[in-house]
């Protein structure tokens, strides 16, 4: 900031994560019945590092004559292993998968970071460690399951589809697979189509784990996978993570059918700033609610509400800090913002950078220039946004931030509720009654209060209108797989 | 003066998390070196014993001139740290080297003595040659409420030192809070401090990562203000590399490039002038060398 002298600049050197532990395969099969089989279509599809732009591996594309085979493969193991064993001895499977995923904690990290474009030091100190703690922590209950739910007597549901996004490819399939494990389910699981390769990674470490064929299936493929995956008629129940208009057009297909569904939707999160808080926490919590995972986060806090009283304040020492986050090379360890997740979304979100110039608002961009190759997006403020802007009302998934400012707490409240969405939302206040008072009128599934992006197995995790329903986490998002009588 | 002060709420767990953040940063070749060097260039090499004597004062003198001979390049430390009645020995060991005396003053390290005495024995220091004051505040009367007190002590002593840098001691080892680091930060920027410092080295805990950022931000505020920048000396407790690393990295995120030097940033510091040496010679020969090829003093 003070006045640029030459003689003291100092740079950080390269210091990229190795890749020499890891292994990618040239070509990846689907994962049915315990092993890894062709896929019927014979059709595969390029994955690739969204840094570079190098292709990673061919993944197999699963049709319908494909997903059949998952579905049957996992009923057959329901019916004849997983719900007729001891819930203990399901536990020591679930819990050899966590302990397996430790162990090769940094293979997955690496892996995550270049098939997706997210920092090593996110995918290291936040994916990995998540996903591991998800498996321990339902692995736990798997034989508690009447403690969980007392005089409930808690069943299986059968077979599951689970559909995962590319945001937390890993972390994803984690909260999916270790529930519906725990609770006595088998599972049939596509990640995104961008994403496929932890999930595959997964599958070899959930077979390795000497887990009895056929209750993890893994099938990969786009849109049309997922929807046959969604229409096939021996599914129980699904479980869809990803955008509001996907989650739609299943709850559309699957009306009429007896098929439980629980959806985790899209976002557009409130991040309030009350004049009393902790600014200067506060600006890192705003810097961690929108630029963790370049915002390809479905609760990241992409409204920041500033009281007008600190809206300078705030924003100058929010520029100021948005200039030390160095965007680059997702392996380097000192990266901050990594590279957007696809073509398509940069695409997505370079309409939305124009569209809020074109709206007339102010744009602030910053962090150093980005690599040439590759899908980079610099991280962007858009200062004195109003209400009923598009860039403030519509979901952009990446790392830009939309600033309003308020005066008074009822303003604030009935403008972070005047939203389809109801994810999450933050309050940044010293005053512990305020915290309260807005934590009971926010509409939104998590509330932080001096923090954001805070995520533990233990603790529930879920939305309101649309942005869906039903839990992931703690003990309500285990009974999202289970049925009572 | 009145003194409109107000306490700046501060979110311990949140400073907590922000310095585990600059502690992930990754240090690895040229921009390790030029770090270790700059660290070394940033130390006030000390000595604040009931012990001293001419003789212990000569020998660290060399030292702060001579770091390590057999590795050519180094620069010298910054300053050396002393009590009023050894300066005038440091004066004459150190002649011309540029390296500059910092006495600590102000009835160091408890300041539980009257303004007369005080200016008296920043005086001293200052006649005997001193280009830099070391004064503590009276963390008593702070914590009493009693403000005005507190500034006006430290405006008084500033007056006395004349063109002479004044580095104001918090003791926030003796604050309580960070909120108090925060409000006596800016207190003594208010009135006229050039430096705020952390600790005598005489309290537990000295200078950690999270009372040093709070103070960093006070001094961004300051400079947000004003334009005007203020130094900072974190001393006690910093002794190895690796982390006098982490606190060059949290003052360039914070404040930024232009406090990297040892104008507007200090360690105060003895012992990690050897770890620091050690690096240095790890990075060039690429083996680490026993503690006993670096000097003691």
């Amino acid at each position: 900031m003070a006045k640029k002298n030459d003689t003291n600049t100092w740079s950080l050197s390269p210091a990229p994560e190795s890749t020499s532990h890891i292994r990618i395969d040239k070509k990846y099969d689907l994962f049915i019945d315990g092993k890894f089989t062709p896929p019927q279509s014979k059709k595969y599809f390029k994955t690739i590092n969204p840094a570079t732009e190098e292709v990673l591996a061919e993944i197999a594309d699963a049709n319908e004559k494909d997903v059949d085979r998952a579905v049957k493969a996992a009923r057959k193991a329901y019916t004849n292993v997983w719900s007729k064993m001891e819930p203990k001895e399901r536990a020591k499977y679930i819990f050899r998968i966590a302990r397996l995923l430790q162990e090769r904690a940094r293979e997955f990290a690496v892996i995550e970071s270049m098939d997706g474009g997210k920092p090593i030091r996110e995918s290291r100190d936040f994916d990995v460690p998540t996903a591991a703690a998800h498996f321990f922590y339902h692995a736990g209950w798997a034989d508690k399951l009447e403690y969980a739910f007392p005089a409930k007597k808690p069943k299986s549901i059968g077979v599951v589809g689970q559909i995962i996004p590319w945001n937390f490819p890993l972390l994803m399939a984690s909260w999916k697979i270790a529930p519906a494990l725990a609770a006595g389910n088998t599972v049939v699981l596509k990640p995104a189509e961008t994403t496929s390769l932890t999930a595959l990674k997964l599958a070899e470490l959930i077979r390795d784990s000497g887990i009895p064929d056929g209750v993890v299936n893994i099938i990969t493929g786009a849109g049309e996978t997922g929807k046959a995956l969604v229409e096939h008629p021996d599914i129980d129940k699904i479980a869809f993570t990803g955008s509001t208009a996907v989650g739609k057009m299943i709850q559309r297909s699957l009306a009429g059918t007896n098929k439980k569904l629980t959806l985790e939707l899209g976002g557009k999160a409130a991040n309030i700033i009350f004049e009393d808080a902790a600014l200067d926490q506060a600006v890192e919590g705003i810097i961690n609610g929108i630029f963790f995972n370049q915002g390809h986060v479905c609760c990241a806090g992409s409204r920041v509400f500033v009281q007008e009283s600190v809206v300078d304040a705030v924003t100058r020492r929010l520029e100021h800090r948005m200039n030390s986050l160095i965007i680059g090379d997702p392996l380097d360890k000192n990266t901050d913002i990594g590279a957007i997740n696809s073509k398509g979304q940069l695409e997505t979100v370079n309409k939305y950078l124009e569209l809020g110039q074109k709206e007339g608002f102010e744009m602030f961009q910053a962090g150093n220039e980005p690599p040439k190759k590759g899908f980079w997006c610099k991280p962007t403020l858009f200062k004195n946004v109003a209400q009923s802007s598009i860039i403030s009302k519509e979901e952009i998934f990446g790392p830009v931030l939309v600033m309003q400012t308020f005066r008074t707490i009822d303003e604030v409240i009935d403008k972070a509720n005047n939203t389809p969405y109801g994810l999450s939302a933050g309050v940044w206040t010293d005053k512990g009654s305020k915290i309260f008072n807005l934590t009971s009128r926010l509409k939104a599934g998590v509330v932080w209060a001096n923090t954001f992006n805070k995520f533990d197995p233990t603790s529930p995790f879920g939305g309101y209108k649309e942005s869906g329903f039903g839990r992931e986490g703690g003990i309500q998002g285990l009974s999202a797989y289970l049925k009572f009588d | 003066m009145e003194l409109k002060l107000r306490h700046k709420p501060i979110d311990q767990v949140g400073i907590e998390e922000r310095c585990a953040r600059f502690k992930t940063r990754s240090i690895k070749t040229d921009a390790k070196m030029q770090g270790l060097k700059m660290a070394l260039s940033m130390i006030d090499l000390t000595t604040l014993e009931g012990k001293d004597t001419a003789g212990k004062v000569r020998q660290m003198c060399y030292k702060a001139m001579h770091l390590h001979d057999e590795l050519p390049g180094l620069p010298t430390v910054a300053a050396v740290c002393v009590y009023p009645e050894m300066v005038a020995s440091a004066r004459k060991y150190l002649g011309s080297s540029g390296v500059k005396i910092a006495s600590v003053a102000t009835a160091f390290p408890s300041g539980q003595t009257n303004l007369d005495i005080k200016l008296a024995d920043t005086k001293q220091a200052i006649d005997a040659g001193a280009d830099e004051i070391d004064m503590v505040i009276s963390r008593g009367k702070f914590l009493q409420g009693d403000y005005n007190f507190v500034f006006d002590e430290i405006s008084s002593i500033k007056e006395a030192c004349g063109n002479k840098r004044l580095k104001v001691i918090l003791e926030t080892g003796e604050l309580g809070d960070l909120e108090n680091v925060a409000l006596a930060s800016r207190l003594a920027i208010d009135a006229g401090a050039d430096f705020i410092k952390t600790s005598t080295g005489k309290i537990q805990p000295a200078a950690t990562m999270e009372v040093t950022l709070v103070m960093l931000e006070v001094i961004r505020d300051y400079y947000f203000e004003t334009g005007k920048m203020v130094g900072m000396k974190p001393a006690g407790g910093i002794s190895n590399s690796k982390l006098a690393l982490h606190y060059l990295i949290m003052l360039k995120e914070t404040l930024g490039d232009a406090w990297l030097t040892n104008e507007w940033f200090r360690f105060g510091a003895s012992s990690l002038a050897n770890d620091l040496l050690k690096q240095l010679v790890k990075q060039t020969t690429g083996v680490y060398q026993s503690g006993n090829y670096f000097a003691l003093d």
